[in-house]
């Protein structure tokens, strides 16, 4: 049985429903990052968790318990706000023991909890201070000191790093992974920044206009994505999603994407989905991350099914680690991550290497995966 | 005339120009002061002068032998009516009813901008909108029937006299007014806070709900604390509108033992023995002053900004 259970979670406002249905499960320890563009639902999602937002139908469980119902302080649960919250009339160590002091812990006792977290999170030289005086990142911390030094069931995160600085984010990013490695922790977490997502997750969640579109682990997030949605809103540089149509090469079915001003491209593929051959001369979608669009010598050496086409660049963008050059196909452009020493020129003609093995297909009209 | 000519004679008169500007603007200024300034000026120092003086005297001259004894008479001697013993048990009652009036509307306007910003229920904006009409009210309209509320109180205060032995305060002037003026302070009162705390980060409740805090442990551990600033406002806002409260004081405690102030004074300068004591009317009329002048002076340090300032984001 998992630790977290959520059953066909509804929650209506008025006559608008924020989730439209949710069913989640979470193992013990895991991490289960909620993910998607703003609106979509992440958040009250974790607000009924929290019991901060009541429900309107479905269940909740955690550890077989069903907490529905529960008081938010009822739930053993601990949260990390995403302005932290903390308390600005009190010093760092009145925040953290806050809560205890509310359920009546002797004091000796709270003191020694604030020192144990205080020495987890290296802000013991900060406690007699007031979050007025405090950094970004120093808040942060107190913030999951007093999340931390309840020692719940379950985390909850609410998009905590998204008012720090881009350095200090994959600073403060790390901290929790290793806080969640090292204290075996059940977090949920709530993002709308997909690399968040993708390095600390155990579980995914992606969600849109208060649905769960894809439910897995990262890997199967980003490899399989079940339909246009996911497959655009995960990975950075997004996947190319470029019309094409299916015909035939040969005995083999394969795309045609157009071009401007040439013939098109037409790419054999060896092991074609089932499902594509009823959209033989059909417009399709088709996916390919920028990293399985690559130079020839770049291409993996073991992938079975690579297609090689001359493609027009247009603009290049050397990042330092990769380089990434856009050509135009199917009247989109399209990103593909070259080493970072390729010798490559705008307005020149290059050859690319398509794995088409990593590749997805999607139908237009529905926007689901096609297998 | 060529444009050149015409630029040529601004620059050379400009500095003129901007000279005589800013006389007019501070001449202006400081004649809007001076008249503004001129009653307060005349009663400061007509209260420090004898009647010698000020029958003999110009009205704006420096007192030539500053004397307290108009100070002290207007304190201790002079005449409310037929009692002569000063003003002194006035301003006491005064202060008696100012001090619970203010603190009750006040703790009355937090607790209510608190449930209508952080507990938010169904309607919350109607009765906002309600109560808001209370800060529209002539208070002349709402005489007649507060005189008749409280002459019910008062009569069931004698029944719970004769009951109990005690009227918990019912029919007494002193708790009567501290009653007014706490049920037509609360409009402003809740105005003031509900427009802080509409502005209070939310997520400091959620955190503190989470904590376990119930609904008063959050108000006093968590709201009240970060409220200095509007508090103080609303401190001096009521202190000052019910401290100088006339109407009501004249109405409903306008004789007898729990006369405030304001009514006292104007009685003082209303009671005719022979000469009018110009120099103690002064004095007295400044006694009166002094509690709202001392309220800004004390209140005014604690005004600051910047209270909230680390709570929320960076």
């Amino acid at each position: 049985m998992a630790f977290l259970e959520i059953d066909g979670l509804r929650k209506r406002f008025g006559q608008v429903e924020i989730l439209k249905g949710i069913d989640l499960d979470l193992e013990k320890g895991g991490f289960l990052v909620l993910v998607g563009p703003s609106g979509c639902g992440k958040s009250t999602l974790l607000n009924t968790i929290a019991g901060l937002e009541t429900i309107t139908a479905g269940e909740i469980r955690v550890d077989g318990r069903t907490i529905n119902d529960l008081h938010p302080s009822k739930r053993d649960i601990a949260m990390v706000f995403q302005s932290y919250a903390l308390y600005p009339n009190m010093t760092v160590a009145g925040n953290i023991s806050f809560g205890m002091e509310m359920r009546g812990v002797p004091a000796a006792e709270r003191q020694k909890a604030i020192d144990k977290v205080a020495k987890v999170l290296q802000i013991g030289h900060l406690l007699q201070r007031k979050p007025s005086q405090l950094s970004g990142g120093q808040r942060q911390r107190v913030a999951m000191g007093r999340a931390l030094v309840r020692d719940p069931k379950l985390f909850l995160f609410d998009e905590p790093l998204s008012n720090l600085d881009a350095k200090l984010r994959v600073d403060m990013r790390i901290e929790i992974k290793r806080l969640h490695a090292t204290t075996g922790t059940t977090i949920v977490y709530v993002t709308h920044d997909q690399i968040e997502a993708m390095t600390l997750a155990t579980k995914i969640a992606v969600m849109r206009d208060g649905e769960v579109q894809q439910f897995g682990t990262p890997a199967e997030i980003y490899n399989n994505p079940t339909n246009l949605f996911v497959a655009d809103f995960m990975g950075s540089p997004a996947m190319n999603l470029i019309p094409a149509t299916i015909g035939t090469d040969g005995n083999a079915l394969s795309v045609v994407l157009q071009r401007e001003a040439r013939e098109p491209i037409s790419l054999p593929m060896a092991n074609a989905p089932a499902g594509l051959s009823a959209f033989q001369g059909k417009p399709i979608i088709f996916g390919v991350r920028p990293e399985a669009l690559t130079d020839p010598e770049g291409a993996e050496r073991n992938a079975s099914n690579i297609a090689t086409a001359d493609c027009h660049i247009e603009v290049v963008e050397p990042a330092g680690s990769d380089t990434f050059a856009v050509t135009n196909l199917g009247g989109k452009g399209v990103v593909a991550r070259l080493r970072a020493d390729a010798n490559i020129q705008p307005g020149t003609n290059t050859p690319l290497a398509f794995n088409l093995t990593k590749a997805v297909f999607f139908d237009p009209a529905t926007e689901t995966r096609i297998r | 005339m060529s444009a050149v000519a015409t630029s040529a004679r601004q620059a050379s008169g400009g500095i003129n120009v901007k000279l005589v500007n800013r006389i007019v603007i501070y001449g202006l200024l400081a004649l809007f002061a001076v008249f503004y300034l001129m009653p307060l000026f005349v009663m400061l120092v007509t209260s420090f002068k004898t009647m010698d003086e000020i029958q003999n005297g110009n009205m704006l001259a420096l007192p030539r032998a500053p004397t307290f004894d108009p100070w002290l008479k207007a304190w201790g001697e002079t005449c409310v009516g037929l009692t002569c013993a000063g003003i002194k048990g006035y301003f006491w009652n005064s202060i008696k009813m100012v001090v619970p009036a203010v603190l009750i509307s006040t703790m009355l306007g937090a607790l209510n901008g608190y449930v209508l910003t952080k507990w938010r229920f169904r309607g919350a904006t109607l009765v906002f909108g309600l109560m808001l009409f209370a800060c529209f009210i002539p208070f002349q309209s709402v005489l007649l029937p507060m005189a008749t509320i409280l002459g019910s109180l008062g009569r069931f205060g004698v029944t719970l006299q004769n009951t109990f032995g005690t009227s918990f305060g019912l029919g007494n002037p002193t708790v009567n007014l501290v009653f007014v003026h706490v049920v037509y302070g609360i409009g402003f009162t809740t105005l003031f806070f509900r427009n802080y705390y509409e502005a209070f980060p939310t997520e400091l409740v959620k955190a503190a709900q989470v904590d376990g805090a119930s609904f008063f442990q959050i108000f006093r551990r968590i709201m009240l604390p970060n409220s200095m600033p509007i508090f103080v406002v609303t401190v001096i806002y009521q202190f000052t509108n019910i401290w100088n409260d006339f109407l009501f004081a004249s109405a409903y405690a306008g004789t007898g033992d729990a006369m405030p102030m304001t009514v006292a004074l104007n009685n003082v300068v209303n009671t005719s023995t022979g000469v009018v004591e110009y120099n103690v009317n002064m004095a007295a009329a400044m006694i009166a002053a002094l509690p709202t002048l001392l309220v800004y002076v004390l209140a005014g340090r604690y005004f600051v900004r910047g209270l909230m300032a680390g709570a929320v984001k960076g």
